[in-house]
């Protein structure tokens, strides 16, 4: 039976489709309105919220924390001050990518970690294996909800609850504990969608509270709940990785080719400081032969399709070129322009065409001589049922990095907003 | 008048209908001879009320080799194999698993008994499936010969052992696992809760005289996971009509390939000289010629009882006589008036649909095999249920349905009993059982069939009611089944083959004996003159 998250009944009024996909075995809508880009824009033009609470949701608490956490991510978490959040990957023994997720440090010995798929065995065994206290870890999916509040006036309705202007200093990663409606939640300075947003930890019991609270908050900025749909749109502008599509966890795959290490993933920059760093975690020996190797196989890069060559090979068949609504999770075929004709070099995974930048972009993996900025690719697509070529130019991402992302707000914008 | 064939297979058994299928299929001209009324051997189904068909014996199918399926054109003869999407196994005081066709439910459902072991459930079976995965082309491949000097053998070991190094570190060490411990050791690794243990581990112990906690139980386990349901490894169906649907519609497909099967046709003996076979001789004397004669019965019937012993190396007469049969199980079977029900869980047809599992705890498994060591079936019984009418609906009249119940343990010999005295008493001791786990379920019996060891035996001349032809623990698998140095299907009397269960890879309802040693026989053909 499918399970339902602590926004369920709260969201369901405003689900005029009626269809829910199922999220990690929670019931979640893909779009709530049959427009689609009238969810993304409110992601990008005005607010937008979304239930995300089918993450699984793990606390590290504890003196072991700390260590535990240290030998298993990648990045070092002893840089993550309190109050901040950090974007961080595991991997296996072998340098494989494990796991992408989203790290909160409340205390010093106290984290909240976001990841897409159960993982509490996995950090209980990296403690056993490193005799520390397997306890440290608790799931507690079921005791949050989390919505995410993305969208250039993001700011403006959370700050109306920001009494102590907590938020307004809290920049970009920030974490912050305010009341929403008398209720104690947790807020970090994060999303998914490149956007100003928020990641809003609630207890589930005070979610239709909390709910409530927002959504009255929101009512003179269009705020809009969305479904996953317009937030996948919007992670493929800002760059963002999507477990299951972009890559896949090394650990339920077969074949060496379907795992992935972090260089291949392009966290090369996570892996910028391993000198100074004398941590062990897991994977590092490996990571460490790869980049010594040259070893890699590909890079996962941003890739920009030229707007005339996509719109042309529809019109040459006689068809309106497809743009509204295209996003689309299965993979496209790249090929090496050398003059050899479908000379196969790599492929992409997430392809949408931006309504905002009115071009499609995709993310892709390549070998490292195709993988510089500027190179150009062809790209297959469907036109009429027949393969064609379109030109692609790999690209730095994100694709989109408005400037209100990381912007800092002064209290005087904090009057302002809540005058509102 | 005495009729010539290129080939008979003895015993109609399923591997004897695809051995022979494949034989047909190649141009030989192949006799089937059965001593029963009806071809399938211990995968048969028969309507013992009317409207009621019982699988007598064995009931899922899984390990039924995808490539018999096209070379022999199964689907044009009939084949349906059902989904059995969930497995139930319900504990004390209205504690259940119930687990589904969906990985994400599963995780939630496992989860209400332990988070770390949803995530432990994962991570085994993905393991379990790289294991298979891996060892797939062995069980589709003729092992080779280790007693052989032969360099085509020699280089076949090398090959092999080549094979298994070049694994994944994962993979082989899991493999390794399953050889050396048992699946109480290996579950321990990844799960906590007893229940979820209990249900994973019963693959470890059917048909087989050993506890989860036995060293044996591990091997048991991986070969039950070695089949596959369209390409979901480790998934098990259920053939429409019963494993006896299945082996009526390899019968069709021998017979399309212009086989002739006898059944009423016991065998009495394989017929050789000099030169090598010549043929069969039946119980009632009737001789039929033949220079190929495939034993499609256990290892005991095929060199001992169908050839005089003494016309064989001792060496190999010394392995068949050290090859352990154990009778271990026996079957219930009920026609049911409604379905059961467990209490808490309203919806029966969402519940039973696929296996249901009585052994609600490691230690349950463990004393019932305690039990039977001395002599007697387990007081309290591990039981594999399933309903196999609500798979089937045309196995029961409209409403009313077929169970059948698999029971652990049942030794084939009782120190203080006979089996004669204690059908009624089994059927009792299952009936109870079901009654503490489904309250009101006596009430909805409308005729119930037991089916000893002595039983199986008996109808189907598996020695001691081994259901597998012989226990598949790893000292009689592979390159050991089920002799070494006679593990490829041949014998030492030239022409004279075997192709039951007793050979690789083994016993259930895989067809993958048939198949192998019929490539084997037709590989002789091309290059001796047979
Ligand atoms: C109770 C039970 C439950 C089982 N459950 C399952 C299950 O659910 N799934 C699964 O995959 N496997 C199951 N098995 C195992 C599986 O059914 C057997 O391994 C398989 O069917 C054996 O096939 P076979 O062709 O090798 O031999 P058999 O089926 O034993 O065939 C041998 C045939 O030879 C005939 N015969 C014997 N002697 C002579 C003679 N002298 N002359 C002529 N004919 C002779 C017999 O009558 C029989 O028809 C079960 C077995 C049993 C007994």
């Amino acid at each position: 039976m499918p399970k339902r998250t602590p926004f369920h009944d709260c969201i369901a009024p405003y689900n005029e489709t009626e269809i829910w996909k199922r999220w990690s075995g929670y019931l979640v809508p893909p779009n709530l309105q049959y427009s689609i880009d009238t969810e993304y824009y409110a992601i990008r033009n005005s607010v937008s919220l979304l239930d995300t609470s089918p993450l699984f949701k793990y606390r590290f608490c504890g003196p072991d924390a700390v260590d535990i956490l240290s030998s298993s991510m990648v990045r070092p978490i002893h840089q993550l001050a309190i109050g901040r959040a950090q974007y961080n990957i595991w991997c296996d023994d072998y340098g494989f990518v494990v796991q992408d997720g989203v790290l909160l440090r409340l205390a010093e010995n106290e984290f909240f970690l976001t990841a897409g798929e159960a993982a509490l065995r996995w950090f209980r065994q990296v403690a056993r294996r490193c005799n520390l206290e397997a306890e440290s870890v608790s799931d507690v999916s079921d005791q949050y909800g989390i919505l995410a509040l993305q969208g250039p006036h993001a700011f403006s309705v959370i700050s109306q609850f920001d009494k102590d202007s907590a938020l307004a200093s809290l920049s970009y990663f920030g974490v912050a504990q305010i009341e929403i409606a008398s209720r104690q939640v947790i807020v970090s300075r994060t999303g998914y969608t490149g956007d100003l947003g928020y990641e809003i930890w609630i207890p589930s019991i005070d979610a239709a509270t909390v709910w409530r609270a927002i959504i009255e908050a929101g009512s003179g900025y269009n705020l809009t709940p969305i479904g996953t749909t317009a937030l996948k749109m919007s992670r493929v502008e800002a760059g963002l990785l999507l477990m299951d599509v972009d890559f896949s966890s090394s650990r339920f795959m077969f074949g060496p080719s379907e795992k992935e290490t972090p260089n291949e993933l392009g966290f090369h920059w996570m892996l910028k400081n391993l000198d100074s760093d004398n941590r062990e975690f897991i994977g590092r020996h490996a990571i460490e032969k790869e980049i010594l190797s040259g070893s890699s196989r590909w890079t996962t890069i941003g890739l920009t399709v030229d707007p005339q060559s996509y719109v042309d090979r529809f019109q040459s068949a006689g068809l309106i070129p497809e743009k509204g609504n295209v996003y689309c999770e299965s993979t496209h075929s790249l090929y090496r322009r050398s003059g050899q004709p479908w000379d196969y070099a790599g492929y992409a995974t997430s392809f949408l065409y931006s309504s905002l930048l009115k071009q499609p972009i995709a993310i892709g993996k390549l070998p490292s001589d195709l993988a510089t900025p500027g190179t150009q690719v062809d790209l297959e697509i469907e036109v009429a049922r027949r393969p064609e070529l379109v030109t692609a130019t790999v690209s730095r991402m994100p694709f989109f990095n408005p400037s209100r992302k990381t912007q800092v707000f002064s209290k005087q914008e904090v009057k302002d907003a809540s005058g509102v | 008048m005495r009729q010539a064939y290129d080939a008979i297979v003895v015993g109609a058994g399923h591997n004897g209908l695809v051995n022979a299928s494949y034989l047909a299929k190649a141009g030989k001209k192949t006799l089937l001879l059965e001593q029963n009324e009806v071809v399938g051997g211990a995968a048969i189904t028969e309507e013992l009320l009317p409207g009621f068909h019982f699988t007598t014996f064995s009931y899922a199918i899984s390990l039924l080799r995808p490539d018999i399926v096209q070379d022999l054109n199964l689907v044009q003869h009939g084949l349906m194999i059902l989904p059995m999407p969930r497995t139930f196994q319900p504990g004390y005081d209205g504690n259940y698993l119930l687990l589904g066709s969906d990985a994400e439910d599963n995780y939630h459902e496992i989860a209400r008994h332990s988070l770390e072991d949803a995530e432990g459930y994962r991570e085994l079976s993905f393991r379990i499936k790289q294991v298979c995965h891996a060892l797939h082309p062995i069980m589709d491949s003729i092992p080779p010969n280790i007693q052989s000097q032969d360099p085509s053998e020699v280089a076949a070991v090398e090959a092999l052992k080549t094979y298994l190094e070049g694994l994944p570190p994962e993979v082989s060490g899991m493999i390794k696992r399953f050889y050396e411990c048992s699946a109480a050791e290996i579950l321990d690794d990844y799960l906590q809760s007893d229940l979820l243990k209990a249900m994973i581990a019963s693959s470890g112990i059917i048909g087989s005289h050993c506890s989860p906690l036995s060293k044996e139980s591990g091997i048991v386990w991986l070969f039950h996971k070695l089949g596959e349901y369209d390409g979901q490894l480790g998934e098990w169906g259920f053939h429409k009509n019963g494993n006896g649907g299945f082996t009526q519609v390899v019968a069709r497909a021998f017979q399309s390939f212009g086989g002739e099967i006898r059944t009423n046709a016991p065998v009495s003996r394989v017929l050789y000289g000099d030169t090598g076979t010549t043929g069969v001789e039946l119980m009632d004397g009737e001789v039929i010629d033949a220079n190929i004669v495939v034993s499609a019965l256990d290892p005991r019937q095929t060199f001992r009882k169908m050839v005089e012993p003494s016309d064989l190396p001792a060496d190999l007469i010394a392995s068949i006589d050290a090859y352990q049969f154990r009778g271990t199980a026996a079957k219930v079977n009920f026609a049911l008036s409604g379905l059961p029900k467990f209490p808490g869980l309203d919806d029966s047809e969402k519940i039973f649909d696929g296996f249901t599992n009585i052994g609600p705890s490691i230690r349950y498994l463990e004393e019932a095999f305690k039990d039977s060591q001395s002599g007697r079936f387990s007081r309290r019984p591990f039981i594999d249920c399933c309903i196999q009418s609500l798979i089937d609906p045309s196995m029961s009249p409209p409403g009313k349905h077929v169970m059948s119940c698999f029971v652990m343990y049942c030794p084939s010999q009782l120190s203080n009993s006979d089996w004669e005295a204690e059908k009624t008493p089994l059927g009792d001791t299952v009936q109870e059982t079901l009654e503490e786990f489904f309250p009101g379920f006596s009430k909805l019996v409308i005729h119930r069939e037991v089916v000893t060891p002595k039983d199986i035996q008996s109808r189907t001349g598996l020695s001691q009611g081994d259901i597998f032809a012989g226990q598949l623990f790893s000292s009689q698998l592979f390159t050991h089944r089920p002799a070494p140095g006679w593990n490829q299907y041949r014998t030492p009397i030239k022409g004279y083959y075997q192709c039951g269960s007793g050979t690789h890879p083994g016993g259930c309802v895989s067809g993958g004996p048939g198949k192998l040693a019929a490539r084997q026989i037709l590989g002789d053909c091309s290059t001796q003159s047979i």
